[in-house]
């Protein structure tokens, strides 16, 4: 047991933990754009997945991961654009239209691979890595924390910047009166579907992008249903969340640190299954849900299409 | 009354004229031909009970709705006011009766709303002009307090400042007392008058003719759908206050002396000793955000006794109705059904006893849309023998039963397994009716049982409710409707803000006792 | 008794005339699933294969050939267990999406139990102990998600999805390390033999495992349309305000609708392993569940509607892992129509109801 301390642990820990919390913090993040508006976004998984396949694609062909993120985004909006049609343009259920969104984009990127990839399952190259000088000197942490792929350093600055849109600008507020009372925003004048759409989309954008790390760089491949809950884990974090990005960046860390735990292990040469490792995660969402699910604010108007007018 | 000022003193050219506007809805016609103007400098009062229109003048004033006939006039040019921020670009602000706040969002960021979605809220611009517009109107206002914090009155305030902030010329105040303090109905009144001053034109919409007196330059009077009575300032200046009380009563409720039904009607009048059937004491329930509680109830009803409880609507009546059936628990106080208390007793168990609710809401909440008429019926009492055997249905004697009922009280449908949704209003009210005098009723609690249905089926079930009465039932009858109350209750009592401000005999005096405590004068 | 009409996506009440009904209900039917038949092939002629070749594959060995239709039939046992238990919950209002954990879970203690179970006692006994055992720990799966929806109001579907991936990682440790079977080389749970298995129908190849699916469906659907339990349970799923008006203990019957679904989708699992399978594999998760979801939509959640199209799944099931052999079209084509069957029934309704909407303006 004294090898759980080791360096070589704790170095590939932290390491691993990064790279599994990113598509955590970019599901989450998109998610809780969605639930702010008013939008209770199930399909986000299908986002995810749609988003790893056309980054994978796109990383693949193009030979540059950054249109690999590029297309992962558009993945994602491309499934988003058909909730946003037909969830919060014309106000279908926002729940049977999820489930179906999920599943029909598994399957189709699971089609899809099978037969452009089935036989060769291409890999990509190992991602360039941006060094963060002085800061990734830092014994263990620092070539843990500080020696990812640049979009890693951008995705935990999309937390702030979002806390910035949320708490300082005008469109923040509008996310806010969507979800909360989106009459009172009508009523200043602002157009609530174009709002709500407005997240929806940004919420695939980014979890179309988490899908594509996940795809890009946390596994150098694309494998069907590789996304396996990672959307649905965003689903909880933003739940806990409480409106605040910086929580969603904590939440992922530590499931990220939960689902490092495996590989992390094995490196140490420390021998627990693979399988008891994995529940680890989920156990830890139930512990959550379970502790402060009661407390999960989620905004009045949730999951309500809005109808101006409604007598 | 108000003394006039300067700007009163030569009439204006209306900002807003209304023009034979007519606005129906199914069943119903919410205004007819309503010929309005709306001045500068000028508070006019908007005056009438429910059901007088008077929201969906407002509706259409701020561009919620369209009107069917008629025209709007702004500036003398006919201008449809198309969306709510149409309205507000042509300068009219409402202020609605529930604050349209986002709870979330401080003061600051809730009058912000609306700006160009990437810009910074201008906080600091914000702040001088509010502290301008405040200070000068004599109130204060915490701009960083978060909006579901504040007292109702503060939040009037702050949508009020919003209208300001937005330049509007016109300013409609929709029932905004309903919720407020006396002191802060004080400071209302004050704050319109200062806006008048300053050559606003303020729309006030009320029930109350005390704030109609004191507020107002210019009184509308509005009953069903039409303007029955405009008091002009002249008017208004020039005759004595009881006068015009009088005035105004009679156009709203109609004359004191003269009732023609009031020789057909022959109220019980129960002596004093006469147990009651059902008893309630000082019930209380807290205030939410949209209903005014109650605040200590208490009335005896005898057997046999039509007890109306008038008043205009969202001032606790409904909530009255669900703390005796059991759907909400009061916070302290008693609730006896011969002699029996119930507070602690469950929904059900109460029925049993033989207490019985007949919800307004009867798609929402009295039945289940999508479910066959038969089992409709049966709702309350689902595994009751002998309609369930063990737990199993026995549909032979749940059809019987069904079609028994629906001969019994006339409902019309295409069969007994016809979704309950797809009957007309006075149907669906016929089968709660059906389902609530089902077998030992004893006392029965009706809300707006004739709202919405057509004049044969209202005569109908208002008969029924004077058959249940004389079969020595006790019976408690919510309505919005006064002539509907004054036709067959023996006595009538008045809720306002949750509180019964009155119980009177139905006497020949009844119509002007009951219309004075529903717009907030003594009886 | 007790006809319902409305849209499953919906909840409505369209309006027509009593002749045209059935028409109208067929077309909202059969058109979502021709539908995605048609997309599907598309998307099968864009990836480069014959689409009337797959699916008069799919027909042909998941319909017409002898062994075809038996597997298919034998498939269906599972799966009937699974649309019971869904619409169960969906009827009550409950998202219950740890179907497919709650299956697994029971699968792993039925193939745990039932070959110890045998070795001491006779095997029709072994059989319902561990039938029984099995679903109980599948109703005990749902216990926390059912609780925190009854009583603190939690989303059922984040929870319920959070356990059905906790359960498959669960099955999977209990296969891989408690009841491993030591005496092969596959980590699998020790094989029950075949002739302590449930019986096969006459001669066929055919699981009796139908049979009791189909008593399980049946009985579900009696339950919901003539008991008063179940007309309860319908009255939480169609209007929870009614719901409360009438008496009804909500948090009670929510907690009871969990155990409910919970329990029978676990009984979907015990009967596959106790029929079929055998035993369980690592890693093994043929997730039925979630293709189940649009076929109870498909049947307005009816009992008897449901059969038609588990059977109609299960062909294309069957066919599909056929085709998937020889003609290199994976089986998650399924799942890819199942989905686009769900979203364009969802659509269709809504077009209904809209049209239903401007004819009665």
């Amino acid at each position: 047991m004294s090898d759980l301390f080791s360096d070589v642990f704790l170095g590939a820990l932290f390491f691993g933990a990064i790279t599994a919390a990113i598509p955590l913090l970019l599901a989450g993040l998109g998610e809780q754009m969605s639930e702010k508006a008013g939008v209770l976004n199930i399909g986000i998984e299908g986002m995810m997945i749609a988003g790893a396949y056309a980054g994978f694609l796109g990383a693949y062909y193009s030979e540059s991961l950054w249109l690999g993120f590029a297309t992962g985004a558009f993945g994602g909006i491309v499934v988003a654009s058909i909730m946003v049609l037909l969830c919060v343009r014309f106000g279908l259920n926002q729940i049977v239209i999820g489930i179906g969104l999920t599943l029909g984009f598994e399957g189709l990127t699971a089609l899809l691979h099978h037969f452009q990839f089935s036989r060769t399952y291409p890999r990509l190259p190992a991602a360039d890595v941006t060094v963060v000088p002085y800061l990734s000197d830092i014994p263990i942490l620092g070539p843990a924390l500080f020696k990812h792929h640049l979009v890693v350093y951008l995705a935990v600055l999309l937390v702030f910047v979002l806390a910035f849109v949320y708490r300082r600008m005008q469109l923040g507020l509008n996310l806010q009166a969507a979800g909360d009372k989106p009459a009172a925003l009508d009523v200043a004048g602002v157009d609530v579907v174009r709002t709500r759409a407005f997240a929806v989309f940004t919420t695939g954008a980014l979890a179309g992008l988490g899908g594509a790390y996940l795809a890009n760089i946390g596994a150098g491949i694309f494998v069907p249903f590789i996304t396996n809950g990672a959307g649905f884990l965003g689903i909880v974090l933003a739940m806990l969340a409480r409106g605040r990005p910086f929580w969603v960046l904590c939440g992922a860390l530590l499931f990220g640190v939960c689902l490092s735990l495996t590989t992390a292990l094995q490196v140490a040469g420390i021998n627990i299954p693979t399988d008891v490792i994995q529940m680890i995660p989920f156990l830890a969402v139930m512990a959550m849900l379970i502790m402060f699910g009661r407390k999960s604010s989620l905004p009045a108007a949730l999951g309500i299409p809005y109808e101006r007018g409604a007598r | 009354m108000v003394p006039p000022s300067a700007s009163n003193q030569a009439e204006q050219p209306a900002i807003i004229s209304l023009e034979g506007v007519t606005k129906r809805f199914p069943g119903v016609i919410a205004n007819d031909s309503v010929n309005l103007e709306i001045r500068p400098g000028e508070v006019h009062v908007l005056l009438g009970e429910n059901g007088a229109g008077k929201s969906t003048l407002i509706g259409m004033l701020s561009g919620l709705q369209q009107p069917d006939a008629g025209r709007i006039l702004i500036d003398g040019k006919p201008t449809p006011i198309l969306s709510p921020r149409h309205a507000l670009s042509l300068g009219i602000g409402t202020v609605f009766q529930h604050a349209m706040l986002v709870p979330g969002l401080t003061v600051a960021e809730n009058l912000l709303l609306g700006e160009p979605w990437w810009r910074l809220p201008k906080k600091e611009a914000l702040r001088e002009k509010v502290t301008a517009l405040a200070d000068s109107l004599g109130v204060r206002i915490d701009l960083d307090a978060v909006a579901s914090q504040l007292s109702l009155g503060e939040q009037q305030f702050v949508e009020i400042l919003r209208a300001l902030l937005r330049d509007s010329r016109v300013l409609i105040l929709d029932e905004s007392t309903s919720m407020l303090t006396p002191s802060g109905v004080e400071e209302l009144g004050a704050l319109m008058r200062r806006l008048v001053e300053r050559g606003l034109a303020i729309v006030f919409i009320t029930h109350k003719l005390r704030e109609a007196a004191a507020f107002g330059d210019r009184i509308s009077v509005l009953k069903l759908g039409r303007k029955v009575s405009e008091i002009s300032p002249e008017r208004f200046r020039s005759v004595g206050e009881d006068e015009l009380i009088g005035e105004i009563v009679e156009a709203m409720f109609g004359k004191q002396h003269d009732d023609p039904d009031a020789a057909n009607r022959n109220p019980n009048i129960f002596p004093v000793e006469t147990p009651a059937i059902l008893s309630v004491d000082n019930l209380t329930l807290a205030p939410s955000a949209t209903t005014p509680g109650l605040a200590g109830i208490s009335f005896e009803l005898r057997p046999g006794e039509l007890l109306g409880i008038a008043g205009i609507d969202g001032n606790g009546q409904k909530q009255l109705a669900e703390v005796l059936a059991g759907q909400e628990k009061a916070q302290s106080g008693r609730i006896l059904l011969e002699n029996q208390p119930i507070e602690m007793l469950s929904v059900g168990e109460r029925r049993d006893l033989g207490l019985r609710y007949l919800t307004d809401d009867r798609l929402g909440e009295g039945t289940v849309g999508t479910f066959a008429v038969s089992v409709n019926f049966l709702l309350k009492q689902i595994d009751h023998p002998p309609f369930w055997k063990k737990g199993i249905e026995q549909s032979g004697l749940i059809e019987r039963h069904a079609v028994r009922l629906m001969s019994e009280y006339d409902v019309r449908a295409p069969g007994s397994q016809t979704p309950v949704g797809r009957l007309s209003g006075g149907n669906i009210q016929k089968v709660l009716l059906a389902r609530e005098l089902a077998g030992g009723a004893k006392v029965v609690i009706f809300n707006k049982p004739t709202y919405g249905l057509d004049l044969a089926n209202t005569l109908a079930i208002r008969q029924r409710i004077l058959d249940i009465a004389a079969e020595g039932k006790g019976v408690l009858l919510i309505s919005t409707d006064l002539e509907e109350l004054l036709g067959i209750c023996d006595r009538i009592a008045v809720m306002d803000a949750g509180k019964l401000t009155g119980i009177v005999d139905n006497s020949p005096t009844a119509r002007t006792d009951v219309g004075r405590l529903m717009i907030g004068l003594a009886a | 008794m007790s006809s319902e009409t409305g849209s499953a996506t919906q909840g409505q009440m369209p309006l027509k005339k009593p002749g045209s009904a059935i028409a109208h209900r067929l077309v909202l039917t059969i058109g979502p699933i021709l539908i995605a038949l048609i997309l599907g092939g598309l998307i099968l002629l864009a990836l480069g294969v014959d689409p009337i070749k797959y699916y008069g594959y799919v027909i042909q060995r998941g319909l017409l050939s002898p062994t075809g239709i038996q597997q298919t039939l034998t498939r269906m046992a599972p799966l009937l267990f699974l649309a019971a238990g869904l619409i169960v919950a969906f009827r009550a209002g409950v998202w219950n999406l740890g179907a497919d954990g709650q299956f697994l879970l029971a699968a792993v203690i039925a193939a745990a139990s039932a070959p110890y179970l045998a070795d001491f006692m006779p095997s029709w006994l072994a059989v319902i102990i561990a039938f029984v055992l099995s679903t109980a720990i599948a109703v005990i799966w749902s216990l926390v998600p059912a609780l925190l929806r009854a009583y603190q109001g939690v989303n059922e579907i984040i929870t319920t999805l959070m356990m059905t991936f906790l359960g498959v990682s669960l099955a999977n440790v209990l296969v891989k390390l408690v009841f491993l079977d030591p005496s092969t080389t596959v980590p699998q749970t020790r094989t029950l033999p075949v002739a302590d298995r449930l019986p096969r129908l006459f001669d066929t190849t055919i699981s009796s495992g139908l049979i009791f699916g189909l008593i399980a469906i049946v009985a579900v659907h009696l339950m919901m349309t003539r008991t008063a339990f179940g007309l309860k349970l319908r009255i939480v799923g169609a209007n929870t305000r009614a719901a409360v008006h009438s008496g009804l203990s909500v948090p009670h019957l929510t907690v009871a609708v969990f155990a409910l679904s919970a329990g029978l989708c676990g009984m979907a699992g015990a009967i596959d392993i106790l029929g079929v399978q055998g035993n369980v594999r690592a890693d093994w998760n043929p997730a039925y569940g979630l293709t189940v979801i649009p076929m109870v939509f498909l049947a307005r959640f009816n009992g008897f509607a449901s059969i038609a199209f588990v059977l109609l799944l299960s062909v294309l099931s069957i066919g599909g892992e056929s085709a998937a052999r020889r003609l290199g079209v994976p089986t998650v084509f399924t799942l890819l129509l199942v989905a686009i069957v769900l979203i364009v029934l969802a659509i269709a309704e809504y077009i209904d109801h809209r049209h239903n909407q401007a004819a009665k303006a």
